[in-house]
């Protein structure tokens, strides 16, 4: 499916690749892990609470919306997590966790 | 030295810190954000390039003054500067960054402010954010949050940033202020009385959404693909889109005042509990309040507030400090204007009386509205008694989200007035933190 972002400027800056629940996918440098995930698709993760999925809501760090996973078991906020190369990201929690 | 710190580099943070780096104080400053300027003076990462002006159009001259401030102060040594980091607890004179204990003789909260929401059906979607996220996005970042975008709420985010979206090439559905137009005249007289220029770059923008704009409007239900709502006469109509982000007016962050031990006091104006403090922003021993954490009144009077509360702090300390009667003054004119402001895009009232037993009221953890009022009927209409039955303001958010809708919702199901619901006691952790910073005791 399409992303839930456009992408409307700052066009120019150098590619990031990650991996995105097993899909590659690529960002911009600078770019918050929550942009260059929902560029490219709808949503970030499945809500725990309900049948919807969940993108985000605030963008500052303020309602936790965003808290996805690393495929290490670790989290993070998408939402002020600058993407990184090689980062390997999962919208639920990995299948052996926790360890 | 007296150990001060700030929490928050946004307007009102950087001004704090420069009086006290004027006086020969060096502050500690904690803030969230990678780069000093808060919210509104958000800065976007290394590497883009868009000017100012663009970002911030004409208040890109202040946003350039303060982080330029700000920048100068860092480098110099002159501040100690914690970017990227959060305060999750206050106790006992020590604030609590994950595992970093920050001790602290005097303390200056410049926590800033969120959205305020309230709940519309379906609004636990992904694709809806808050308006300040659709801004976030947009400034920091370079995207729009979706292809088609709605807008809705009130307050002067709504405007602003349509004209934002719409200057950088999005594709904007519809703006939808549930204000309705007499309110806005009445309102939008005193802010003009207070602050003509200001009012009249408003009234301009406005005018340049044209038919994309609709006062008086009621939310009704977000689906995957539209926005029903009703229109000022009632009928009922929907809007196709694929983004929503909603907002009315802001809500005061408070959660680290109250844990530094602020007393609160429940404001008509500004329909949510504001701490209480002095005209300088005292708020308790050795706890300064300053900007939108402290009273609405938008990032002019967070300069101003910030600037008061770092005097107020070095008078205590019986340092000498710059007159401040020009200050207050202007403090007292912007909030003049942030009070006319306030009553032109009021607290959608009517929306919230027409919600349904099924519309989530808890994002976080998805309890709906029947949930919430199953739990006032079983416990009493007491904010913090419900949080403890249903959990309303005790999931990830902390309550940042649903807190005044919920109480205002328990008072309209008890037919009591909000303030008489109670307020939500603040609880550490206010941030989410790993559990391993909290075990090395």
């Amino acid at each position: 499916m399409s992303g839930q972002l456009v992408r409307l400027a700052e066009t120019g800056r150098a590619p990031v690749a990650f991996r995105f629940d097993g899909q590659d996918m690529t960002g911009l440098l600078g770019d918050t892990v929550l942009t260059a995930i929902l560029l490219g698709t709808g949503s970030l993760r499945p809500a725990e609470f309900g049948p919807e999925r969940r993108a985000g809501f605030c963008l500052m760090g303020a309602c936790q919306d965003c808290w996805i996973w690393a495929e290490d078991g670790s989290r993070l906020r998408a939402c002020s997590t600058p993407v990184a190369a090689g980062m390997r990201l999962l919208s639920t929690a990995p299948e052996r966790w926790p360890a | 030295m007296t150990r001060v710190l700030i929490v928050g580099a946004g307007p009102a943070g950087i001004r704090a810190a420069e009086r006290l780096v004027g006086a020969g104080l060096r502050p500690v400053v904690v803030d969230e954000g990678a780069r000093a300027g808060g919210q509104i003076y958000r800065r976007p990462p290394d590497g883009f390039i868009r000017p100012p002006q663009q970002l911030y159009g004409s208040d890109a001259g202040k946003a350039r003054a303060l982080h330029a401030l700000f920048d100068a102060m860092a480098a110099a040594g002159q501040v100690d500067y914690r970017p990227q980091s959060s305060v999750h607890a206050i106790r006992d004179g020590v604030a609590h960054v994950a595992a970093t204990r920050i001790p602290y003789d005097r303390l200056i909260l410049a926590t800033g402010a969120t959205d305020r929401l309230v709940p519309v059906d379906g609004w636990q979607r992904a694709g809806v954010f808050s308006l300040g996220a659709a801004q976030i996005a947009l400034k920091a970042q370079g995207v729009a949050i979706g292809r088609q975008i709605v807008l809705a709420g009130s307050g002067p985010l709504l405007t602003l940033v349509a004209a934002q979206l719409l200057a950088a090439g999005a594709g904007v559905a519809a703006v939808l202020d549930t204000s309705p137009l007499a309110a806005q005249v009445q309102g939008g007289i005193g802010m003009a009385l207070a602050r003509p220029t200001v009012t009249a770059r408003g009234l301009a923008m406005r005018a340049r959404l044209g038919r994309l704009y609709h006062a008086g409007v009621r939310l009704e239900r977000i689906t995957d693909d539209a926005l029903h709502w009703r229109d000022a006469g009632g009928r009922a109509q929907v809007t196709e889109c694929d983004a929503v982000a909603l907002g009315w007016h802001l809500r005061a962050e408070t959660q680290l005042a109250d844990l530094a031990g602020a007393r609160f006091a429940w404001s008509d104006t500004w329909a949510q509990w504001l701490p209480v403090a002095d005209q300088m922003g005292r708020a308790g021993r050795g706890l300064y309040l300053a900007g939108d954490g402290l009273r609405i009144l938008g990032a002019d009077g967070a300069e101003v507030a910030g600037a008061l509360a770092a005097s107020a702090c070095l008078d205590d300390l019986g340092i000498a400090t710059p007159d401040t009667r020009a200050l207050l003054r202007r403090a007292r004119r912007l909030t003049r204007f942030a009070a006319a402001m306030a009553r032109a895009f009021p607290w959608p009232g009517a929306q919230l009386d027409a919600l349904p037993d099924t519309a989530v009221l808890c994002r976080c953890e998805g309890i709906t509205l029947g949930q919430m009022r199953a739990a006032a009927d079983h416990g009493g209409p007491e904010a913090n008694r419900v949080k403890s039955l249903g959990r309303i303001g005790m999931g990830r958010c902390q309550g940042r989200y649903c807190q005044l809708a919920a109480a205002d919702l328990i008072a309209r199901h008890a037919g009591l007035a909000p303030r008489d619901v109670g307020r939500l006691r603040g609880q550490p952790p206010v941030r989410p933190v790993p559990i391993g910073a909290l075990l090395d005791d």
